[in-house]
C-alpha cells in the first residue's frame, strides 16, 4: 500500500493549485493568487469561527503560495493557533508554517516557545518530535536559551523513545551550533557519550554527528568517546552484512553510521591504548581490503556507498599519518580512483590525494602520479576536476618536479577558466619562487605569467619579482636583457612595462654595452609604450627617466627634453606634473655627485614572507591553503627538498610605484620608513635636503602624511617596539628618531640651526620651538597617539621627546625618554605633569622626578604609573623647564594619555554583538559623527587602526562587509564599561559615519572625539 | 552547519524550497534557488555532482551536491562536515522514499503535495542535519502519520463544501 494515497487530502487546495498550473501567463497566475489570498484573508477575519480543517487548509494554500515565490504577511497568528490544536495534522501543519515562514525575532515567538514547551512535556512521542523539529528548524538564539537546558534532559532519560532521542540530539546540535553558549556541559555528556552503543543505529548516527561536534570544542569531555567509536565501527565493517538489517544499504552495512564514526575519530589523534589501536588499524584494512573485492551490485548506489566509507577511512589514515603502511596503500587506492570512469571518483580522488601529499610517509607516492594528474588537467571536462587537479599538482611539487609543474600550469593558464586564472598564477609564481634553483627561470617564468595572464598578475606579482631581481646580484643582468627583450613586443602588458620599467631604471646599464640595447634604445622603447598606460605606470616611468639621467649621462638632455615637453610639465594630472618639475629641476640643478647619491641603486629588501602567499591564503580562505603550507612548513623542508620560504618582503607593496620615491623616503627618512636599512653612512646624506629644498618640498607635502600602508607592516614601530631602553648615544638616538614613521624630522648638527628652516619642515609634523609658555598645540599630538604607544612625542633642536607606553586593563606604565640633542649641558631640569583638579580626580599619575642635569648627547628616561579611577576628557600636560647656554626653556605638550588606552578588546558573535547594540539603544548612548576622510581610505589601514585604539575587530558581524565594527570593554577602577563601535566608509563621498554605543554618555563622546580624528 | 538546511526540488516552472536556511532573507532564498538551478541545469551528464561554492552559498567551505532524475534535480548544500558521496546516497534514499510513498512517484505528486513531501524530508533531515538514512525507518513513520491523519480526517472532514 502506498503510504500517501493519492485521493485523500485537501479537496480545495488541490484546487487551488490545479488553477494555478492552468493558469496561460504570469498575470492570471497573480491574479488567481491574489484572489485566494483575499478570501483566505477574510476568513480568518471573519466572525465565524474556523474549525481546524479549515484552519490547516488555509495555512496549506498560503504555504504553497509562498514557495512559488510570493511574500506572506498573515496567517502567522492563525498557524501559531494551530500548534495549540490537540490533533496531529493541525498540529503539524502549523509547526511546518512556523519552521518555513516565521522568522526568528518574531514577537510571536513567545507564544510559539510556549506552545512547543507543552508539547516536549506532552510526552506524546509525535508531537514531542514535530516540537524538535520545530526548534532544530528555526534554531534562533531565543529557542536556545529557552530550551538548550531541557534537551540533555529528553536526550539521556532512560524511557524516552528513539525517534525522539534521534530528534532530541540533532535538535541539541543545532542549537550548540548557533548558541553554544547557552548549551551547558554537564552530567549528560557522558551519557551522551553512552549512546554509542545503543541499539538503535538511528540513534548511534544522530549521537555520532552531535559528539563529533561538541568533541571538536571540549576533546577533553568526550575523549572517552575513542573507544567507543572503534569497536562499534569494528562491529560494522567486520560483520556480515546481513547482521544490520534495515540498515544496510545496496549490501553496504551501515555506510552513513560508519562515516560518522570515521569523522568523529578525526577529532583525535591515533588511540594511545594499543589494543583499540590495532583494531582500529584492522577496521581501516578492512576497509581498504574491501575495495578489492568485486562489487556485490553493479548499481552505482553501492559503490556509492562503498567508497564513502573508503573515503572517510582515507581522511582518518591521512590525518592520524602515523601508519606508513596504510598511508602508502591509501595513496594506491586514491591512484586507482583518478583514473576511475566515475568523475565523481576522479574528482575526491584529487582532493584527498591533495592532503596525503603532504605526509612525508607518501609524498613519494604521491609524486609518481604526476602525469595522471597532469593529463586530468589537460583532458578532464569539468572545471571542478581541473581545479582539484591545479590544487593537487601544486601540494606534491618539489624541487625534483617543480619546473615540470610550472611549464604544465602555464600551458593550462592559456586556457584555464577565468573564474581560476588568478589563483594560478599566485600558485605558479609561488612555486616558481619555492623551488627556482636558478634565478633565470625564476625571471622566465614570471614575465610569461606576465605575459600570458597579465591581467591575472596581482601587484603582489610583480613586486615580488623585482625584490628578487634587487636582491640577488646574479640574475639583474639576466632580468634586464629579458625585460628588454619581452618588452620588444608590439602589445605588451601593462604590469609587464611596469616590471621593465623599474628593472631598466635600476640595471639598463648592465645591458647597454650591446649596441642593440643601448642607452637611447632603451629608454625610446619604454617611452614608446609610455603613452598607452595608465598614470601610475607613467609616474613610474618618469622615475625610471630619472634614474636614466644617472645611469647613462649621455642621454640627459634627451630625457630633460621629454620632461620638458608642455604634456609632461602641463599634464593635467598633479602627480606626473609634479614628478616631472621636480625630475626636470633634479637634473639640472644637482651635481654628478648628488645624483648619482639620490639616485643610487635600491638597496636589497629586507627578507620577510611573501605577500603572494599571504594573497593565496586569504583567497582561499582559511583552513585550504594555511593548512597545506602550515604542515609542510612543520614537515621539515626537505620532504619537498625546498627552501625555506624564500625573501619575502611586503615592504614595495607600501610605495611600490617609484624607484626613486623609494630611495629619496629612505634617504630623507621620509614617510616610508626602513629601519633596517638605515646606517650612518646614510644618514650624511640628510644635509642634502637643506641643499635643494625647493626641489623636495613638493615631493614632501605629496607624500608627507605618513604612508599607511608602511604603518600596517609595523615597520615604523620595529625597532620601538623592542622591550630594550633606547640606549643613550647621540648616534642611536637619531636612528631612535628616524624608525618612528610618523614624524618627519631633519636631522641637524647642534650649532646649524640656520639651516634649520627648511621649508619642508613646515609640512612635517614637527613643532619647531614657540615663545615658552604655550603648549604645544597638543592635540594633533595626541591624535598621533591614539592608535599606538610608541613614538616620538616632541622635538626641536633641543630636546627630543620619545615616548613607550603599555596599558593592561585599567592600569598603564609610560615610559618617558628626554634626549639632549645638543652638546651641551641642560641644567635644572624638570619635567613636571600638570593635571587639572577634574583630571586629577579621574586619573591618577605617579612619577619620580629625574636627574636635573642631562649632558650633551645624553637621554633620561622617567616612568610614570597611571591609574585610571573613572572616565575622563582631557590629557594630562607635562612641562618641561630647563636651562640651556644662558636660556631658559619653558616647554609644554599634553600627553597623550587617552580613554581608549584602558580598552580591552572583546570578541563576539554577530547575534550578541546586535543584541548588545540593541539595548544599548538610548540616545545618550550613542554619539554618532560623519566625517570627511582625512587620509586614503584603505581597508586595511583601517582595520589596524581599529585595532591599534583598542577594540576588537569583529569580521562578518556587519552583514555590509564594507563596515567595521568593534568592540571592547574600557576599564577604570570604579567601573567598566563596555563598548561598541560601527564605522562606515562611503568611499565615493569619501566620507565616514562613525557610531559609538556605550553604556556611558561621555564615553561615547570622547571616544567618538578620540576615533574620529584617526581616518 | 551540516547539510546548509537547504534541499531545493525545482518542479518544472515552479521553484521549491524545502527546508530553507532560516537565516535568510526570502529574496536571498529565491535568488538562491534561481541562480542553483542555473548552475546545475546547464551541466553535462557525464560531470562531476558536486559544484564549488559560490558566494551565494556561503563560500568555499560549502558544495552544492546534486543528482538528475528525469526532469527533476534534488540540490543539497553541505559543509565539509559531510561525505559527499554520502549525500548523494542521501539523495537517493529520498527519491526512493518518495517513490515508495506516492507509489511511482511523479512530479505533480510533489507539486500537489508539498507539505507530504515536506514531511518525508523532515524524517531524513532536521535543521540541516542527517536525521535518518534507512528508508524502512522513514516508511513506517510516515505510515504512522497518516494513520493518524486518517482517523482525524474522517471524523472532521466536510468533503462537499472544501473550496
Amino acid at each position: 500500500m502506498p503510504a500517501v494515497s493519492k485521493g485523500d487530502g485537501m479537496r480545495g487546495l488541490a484546487v487551488f493549485i490545479s488553477d494555478i498550473r492552468n493558469c496561460k501567463s504570469k498575470e492570471a497566475e497573480i491574479k488567481r493568487i491574489n484572489k485566494e489570498l483575499a478570501n483566505i484573508r477574510s476568513k480568518f477575519k471573519g466572525d465565524k469561527a474556523l474549525d481546524g480543517y479549515s484552519k490547516k487548509k488555509y495555512v496549506c494554500k498560503l504555504l504553497f503560495i509562498f514557495l512559488l515565490g510570493h511574500d506572506i504577511d498573515f496567517g502567522h497568528m492563525e498557524a501559531v493557533n494551530l500548534l495549540s490544536s490537540n490533533r496531529y495534522t493541525e498540529k503539524q501543519i502549523g509547526y511546518l508554517f512556523i519552521s518555513v515562514l516565521v522568522n526568528s525575532n518574531s514577537e510571536l515567538i513567545r507564544l510559539i516557545n510556549n506552545a512547543i514547551k507543552n508539547d516536549l512535556a506532552s510526552r506524546n512521542p509525535t508531537f514531542m518530535g514535530l516540537a524538535l523539529h520545530c526548534i532544530a528548524n528555526v534554531g534562533s538564539r531565543e529557542m536556545a536559551e529557552a530550551f538548550a537546558g531541557e534537551i540533555p534532559k529528553i536526550l539521556v532519560a532512560g524511557d524516552t523513545m528513539d525517534s525522539v532521542k534521534q530528534s532530541a540530539a540533532l535538535c541539541l546540535l543545532r542549537l550548540y551550533r548557533t548558541s553554544p553558549d547557552f548549551v551547558p556541559m554537564g552530567d549528560w555528556t557522558s551519557r551522551v557519550v553512552h549512546l554509542l552503543n545503543d541499539q538503535h543505529l538511528g540513534v548511534v548516527t544522530a549521537a555520532t554527528s552531535l559528539i563529533t561536534t561538541l568533541a571538536q570544542k571540549n576533546p577533553e569531555e568526550f575523549k572517552t568517546s575513542v573507544s567507543l567509536a572503534v569497536s562499534r565501527l569494528s562491529r560494522i565493517v567486520t560483520s556480515a552484512s546481513t547482521d544490520l538489517q534495515d540498515y544496510t544499504y545496496y549490501f553496504v552495512p551501515a555506510p552513513w553510521l560508519s562515516v560518522k564514526l570515521l569523522r568523529l575519530l578525526q577529532c583525535y589523534p591515533p588511540p594511545e591504548d594499543a589494543a583499540v589501536r590495532g583494531r582500529l588499524t584492522e577496521c581501516l584494512e578492512t576497509i581498504l581490503n574491501k575495495a578489492q573485492e568485486p562489487p556485490k551490485s553493479k548499481k552505482v548506489q553501492h559503490s556509492n556507498a562503498k567508497n564513502a566509507v573508503l573515503f572517510e577511512a582515507i581522511s582518518l589514515i591521512i590525518h592520524h599519518d602515523s601508519e606508513p603502511n596504510l598511508l602508502v596503500r591509501a595513496c594506491n587506492q586514491l591512484g586507482q580512483f583518478l583514473q576511475h570512469r566515475e568523475t565523481n571518483l576522479r574528482y575526491l580522488a584529487l582532493e584527498s590525494m591533495c592532503t596525503l601529499a603532504s605526509s612525508e610517509f607518501s609524498h613519494e607516492a604521491v609524486k609518481t602520479h604526476i602525469e595522471t594528474v597532469i593529463n586530468a588537467l589537460k583532458t578532464e571536462r569539468d572545471v571542478s576536476v581541473r581545479q582539484r587537479a591545479v590544487d593537487l599538482l601544486y601540494a606534491m611539487c618539489d624541487r625534483s618536479n617543480a619546473q615540470q609543474i610550472v611549464a604544465e600550469m602555464l600551458n593550462y593558464l592559456e586556457t584555464a577558466d577565468y573564474s581560476i586564472r588568478e589563483e594560478i598564477v599566485l600558485k605558479v609564481a609561488i612555486l616558481a619562487e619555492k623551488y627556482a634553483v636558478d634565478y633565470t627561470w625564476y625571471v622566465d617564468t614570471i614575465l610569461n605569467l606576465i605575459r600570458i595572464a597579465g591581467d591575472y598578475v596581482s601587484e603582489e606579482v610583480w613586486y615580488r619579482v623585482i625584490q628578487i631581481v634587487i636582491n640577488r646580484d646574479d640574475v639583474q643582468g639576466y632580468a634586464a636583457k629579458t625585460v628588454f627583450e619581452a618588452l620588444q613586443a608590439p602589445a605588451c602588458h601593462e604590469n609587464l612595462v611596469k616590471v621593465g620599467g623599474y628593472i631598466l631604471g635600476e640595471f639598463g646599464n648592465l645591458i647597454a654595452g650591446d649596441p642593440r640595447s643601448s642607452p637611447l634604445i632603451q629608454f625610446n622603447l619604454l617611452h614608446s609604450k609610455f603613452h598607452l598606460c595608465s598614470v601610475p605606470t607613467r609616474a613610474l616611468l618618469l622615475s625610471t627617466y630619472i634614474k636614466f639621467v644617472n645611469l647613462f649621462p649621455e642621454i640627459k638632455t634627451t630625457i630633460q627634453d621629454v620632461l620638458r615637453s608642455d604634456s609632461q610639465l602641463k599634464n593635467a594630472d598633479v602627480e606626473l606634473q609634479q614628478r616631472a618639475v621636480e625630475y626636470l629641476r633634479l637634473s639640472t640643478i644637482a651635481s654628478t655627485d648628488i645624483l648619482a647619491t639620490v639616485l643610487e641603486e635600491m638597496p636589497p629588501f629586507p627578507e620577510r614572507e611573501s605577500s603572494i602567499l599571504a594573497k593565496l591564503k586569504k583567497k582561499k580562505g582559511p583552513g585550504t591553503v594555511t593548512d597545506l603550507e602550515e604542515i609542510k612548513k612543520e614537515r621539515n623542508s626537505d620532504v619537498n627538498g625546498g627552501t625555506e620560504s624564500t625573501p619575502v618582503n611586503a615592504s614595495t607593496v607600501a610605495l611600490p610605484d617609484s624607484p626613486l620615491q623609494g630611495s629619496l623616503a629612505e634617504l630623507v627618512t621620509g614617510p616610508r620608513p626602513r629601519p633596517s636599512r638605515l646606517n650612518s653612512s646614510r644618514l650624511a646624506i640628510h644635509n642634502l635636503q637643506t641643499g635643494v629644498p625647493c626641489l623636495f618640498k613638493g615631493f614632501f607635502t605629496s607624500e608627507s602624511t605618513p604612508s599607511p600602508s608602511a604603518d600596517l607592516l609595523g615597520l615604523g614601530a620595529a625597532p620601538l617596539t623592542s622591550s630594550a631602553p633606547p640606549p643613550s648615544s647621540t648616534g642611536s638616538l637619531l636612528v631612535d628618531v628616524f624608525s618612528d614613521s610618523a614624524s618627519v624630522v631633519a636631522p641637524l648638527a647642534p650649532g646649524s640651526e640656520d639651516n634649520f628652516a627648511s621649508p619642508d619642515l613646515a609640512s612635517s609634523e614637527v613643532v619647531s620651538e614657540e615663545p615658552a609658555d604655550t603648549v604645544h598645540d597638543a592635540d594633533e599630538l595626541i591624535h598621533k597617539f591614539v592608535c599606538k604607544n610608541n613614538g616620538v612625542l616632541f622635538e626641536n633642536q633641543l630636546l627630543q621627546i620619545g615616548l613607550k607606553s603599555e596599558f593592561r586593563q585599567n592600569l598603564g606604565r609610560m615610559f618617558i625618554f628626554y634626549g639632549n640633542k645638543t652638546s651641551t649641558q641642560f641644567l635644572n631640569f624638570t619635567p613636571t605633569l600638570i593635571c587639572s583638579d577634574e583630571l586629577q580626580s579621574s586619573l591618577n599619575l605617579q612619577t619620580k622626578p629625574v636627574d636635573p642635569t642631562v649632558d650633551g648627547g645624553a637621554q633620561v628616561q622617567q616612568v610614570v604609573n597611571i591609574e585610571c579611577i573613572s572616565d575622563f576628557m582631557e590629557a594630562p600636560i607635562l612641562n618641561i623647564q630647563f636651562r640651556y647656554g644662558g636660556t631658559f626653556q619653558n616647554i609644554s605638550v599634553k600627553l597623550p594619555i587617552t580613554l581608549n588606552k584602558f580598552f580591552q578588546p572583546t570578541e563576539m558573535a554577530s547575534q550578541d554583538f546586535f543584541q548588545r547594540w540593541k539595548q544599548l539603544s538610548n540616545p545618550q548612548q550613542e554619539m554618532q559623527n560623519i566625517f570627511k576622510a582625512k587620509h586614503p581610505m584603505d581597508t586595511e589601514i583601517t582595520k589596524a587602526k581599529i585595532i591599534g585604539f583598542g577594540s576588537a575587530l569583529l569580521e562578518e558581524v556587519d552583514p555590509n562587509p564594507a563596515n567595521f565594527v568593534g568592540a571592547g570593554i574600557i576599564h577604570t577602577k570604579t567601573t567598566q564599561i563596555g563598548c561598541l563601535l560601527r564605522l562606515e566608509p562611503n568611499l565615493q563621498a569619501q566620507m565616514y559615519r562613525l557610531t559609538l554605543r556605550t553604556s556611558k554618555e561621555t564615553v561615547s563622546q570622547r571616544l567618538c572625539e578620540l576615533l574620529s580624528e584617526q581616518f | 552547519m551540516g547539510l546548509g538546511g537547504s534541499c531545493a526540488g525545482w518542479l518544472m516552472q515552479a521553484p521549491c524550497w524545502l527546508g530553507g536556511d532560516f537565516s535568510l532573507s526570502e529574496d536571498t532564498q529565491q535568488q538562491i534557488i534561481r541562480e542553483t538551478f542555473h548552475l546545475v541545469s546547464k551541466r553535462d551528464e557525464n560531470v562531476c555532482n558536486f559544484l564549488e561554492g559560490g558566494l551565494l552559498i556561503g563560500g568555499s567551505d560549502n558544495k552544492l551536491i546534486y543528482r538528475h532524475y528525469a526532469t527533476l534535480y534534488f540540490v543539497f548544500c553541505v559543509d565539509s562536515s559531510e561525505s559527499e558521496l554520502g549525500i548523494l546516497d542521501l539523495i537517493q534514499v529520498f527519491v526512493e522514499t518518495l517513490d515508495k510513498c506516492f507509489e511511482n512517484v511523479c512530479e505533480l505528486d510533489l507539486i500537489f503535495h508539498v507539505d507530504k513531501v515536506h514531511n518525508i524530508l523532515a524524517e531524513m533531515v532536521m535543521g540541516g542535519m542527517v536525521l535518518e538514512t534507512n528508508m524502512n525507518e522513514i516508511v513506517t513513520q510516515i505510515d504512522a502519520q497518516n494513520k493518524l491523519e486518517k482517523s482525524e480526517t474522517f471524523i472532521f472532514q466536510s468533503p462537499r463544501q472544501d473550496r
